[in-house]
């Protein structure tokens, strides 16, 4: 990438971003728009930096159940999908039944889920892992089979067992897949963390957020999100880094 | 080497369908030659080349290689498809090495053996390379390498330079009868291309769809080696107005 194209491709969002920040400063002060509808970019920023000494544990909370969620998916979703793909009999039996639990809106089971798990973090962490895990099932599974059948035809002629086929093969074949799953799912996992906070919880982000809007402090709701926001960039980056990292075959998508 | 004796096909399609894929096949191959199938879409040569490498069974009829009845995956065939179909995360060498490993043996061993296979198909130095950095025709050289690595004394190929372009489908053909030359294998060799099947094989067998069904086996006399320019021989030309009539007379008969 030349260093003029770098320049267009960051400094366009940066630009706008900057400009949209200004024209909502510029505003809220010339409306006189009051701080608890709609609070100036400059309002958020001072207010989240009033309070931030408070907010390290409730992210790590927030963060710790974000990842059990994530986590959990992963360890379920994959294993679930091999026995999809490769058991005819279970995809009849489990496919239904994930795509029926997938249909359920989460933020209705949290409640439930709270009242018979109780509060503490493992109910949240069985939310984000409710909201994550279809994403991860699917994709994974959908490599799996996307394996070229000129490949399977090889590994058979070869007298190679299916589970060798399938270490050799399928498996790596479908990183990939496995990979954009992984990245749907750690952000869907931020989401159920925060549901779960929000129905019953007295720590994380969702819990504050929550107790800052019954007090009229919607700046620091407002900074409160911005500090999620970028918690979930920042886990998306690390997923696609490791993804990297475990397939530096794939191609960078800037090749032209 | 490999005897055909009376082979049919059949098969049932997702919706119940019965399709008669072969029909009659009966076929004699000797060692070390080089034979072509060539019909249009439908004649059921890719699935003779499964029934041989016994990756299907036959409904009707026996199949015999080296007299022995073949009735599940046969491990002396190497098998060459229309896509390289290369393991995007391996290295040129693994990828080679990808067919000893999946047959049980230690590929350590086979590392120089992988290394003079590339160097016979002028793929030295790209050992370390993934596939994605390698041209469709080199794609294509390396999954003829990985056929080759185990020593198979039958190669199955499934119109393997169909997806290349019509100049390095000329190269790779001419450097397939160079490697045949140097390796003496029995090759079944299915194509879409008269040309191609004449230029290669010792006999050319013309089938015809639905069911597929031998129309004729030809004997191709031209001398070897082969090269591009016999296409302007005479006998050449006999034998393409031979196969071309033979696959446009079954598709009359068709309709």
């Amino acid at each position: 990438m030349t260093g003029r194209r770098a320049l267009a491709e960051y400094a366009v969002p940066t630009v706008t971003l900057l400009g949209v920040l200004l024209v909502w400063e510029a505003a809220t002060r010339a409306l006189r728009v009051p701080n608890f509808i709609m609070p100036a970019p400059s309002a958020i920023l001072g207010e989240g930096w009033r309070w931030r000494h408070h907010f390290a544990g409730h992210i790590w909370v927030t963060l710790y159940e974000t990842l059990g969620g994530f986590a959990l998916s992963m360890v379920v979703g994959v294993p679930l999908a091999v026995l999809i793909v490769y058991s005819t009999a279970l995809r009849r039996a489990l496919y239904p039944l994930i795509v029926l639990m997938q249909s359920v809106p989460k933020i209705a089971i949290a409640p439930v889920l709270l009242l018979v798990l109780g509060h503490g973090e493992i109910p949240k962490v069985i939310v984000a892992f409710l909201v994550a895990f279809f994403p991860v099932v699917v994709d994974t599974a959908t490599g799996l089979a996307a394996t070229p059948p000129e490949l399977l035809d090889l590994s058979r002629s070869y007298r190679a067992s299916a589970f060798k086929t399938f270490l050799k093969v399928r498996l790596p074949m479908a990183m990939p897949f496995v990979f954009s799953g992984a990245k749907v799912a750690i952000t869907l996992s931020v989401i159920g963390a925060v549901v779960g906070e929000f129905v019953g919880s007295d720590q994380g982000l969702g819990y504050v957020i929550l107790s800052a809007t019954s007090y009229w402090k919607t700046e620091l709701a407002f900074s409160l999100m911005i500090l999620l926001s970028v918690m979930a960039i920042v886990l998306f980056g690390a997923v696609s880094l490791v993804e990297r990292l475990a397939c530096p075959w794939l191609a960078p998508a800037d090749e032209e | 080497m490999i005897r055909l004796d009376r082979v049919a096909k059949t098969y049932r399609t997702r919706r119940g369908d019965l399709v008669h894929a072969l029909e009659d096949i009966s076929l004699e191959v000797g060692d070390t030659e080089f034979v072509t199938l060539v019909g249009a879409s439908g004649c059921g040569k890719s699935t003779l080349l499964k029934l041989v490498a016994g990756l299907t069974p036959a409904t009707r009829g026996s199949i015999r290689i080296r007299d022995i009845d073949v009735r599940e995956p046969f491990p002396d065939v190497g098998f060459v498809f229309q896509q390289p179909v290369l393991l995007p995360w391996r290295s040129v060498l693994d990828n080679v090495l990808f067919s000893v490993e999946m047959l049980g043996l230690e590929p350590r061993q086979y590392r120089k053996q992988a290394g003079d296979l590339l160097e016979l198909t002028g793929l030295a130095g790209f050992e370390t390379k993934y596939p994605r950095e390698l041209s469709g025709g080199m794609q294509q050289r390396v999954a003829i390498c990985r056929a080759l690595l185990p020593d198979p004394s039958l190669l199955l190929m499934d119109e393997p330079f169909g997806a290349l372009d019509a100049m390095t489908r000329e190269e790779m053909s001419l450097e397939l009868l160079r490697i045949w030359d140097e390796r003496r294998k029995t090759i079944l060799f299915v194509t879409h291309s008269i040309p191609e099947a004449i230029l290669l094989a010792d006999r050319v067998v013309v089938m015809t769809p639905r069911p597929g069904r031998i129309a004729r086996i030809l004997s191709v006399d031209l001398p070897r080696p082969r090269t591009m320019e016999l296409e302007f021989d005479p006998r050449f030309k006999a034998a393409s107005d031979t196969v071309r009539g033979l696959i446009f007379a079954g598709r009359g008969a068709a309709r």
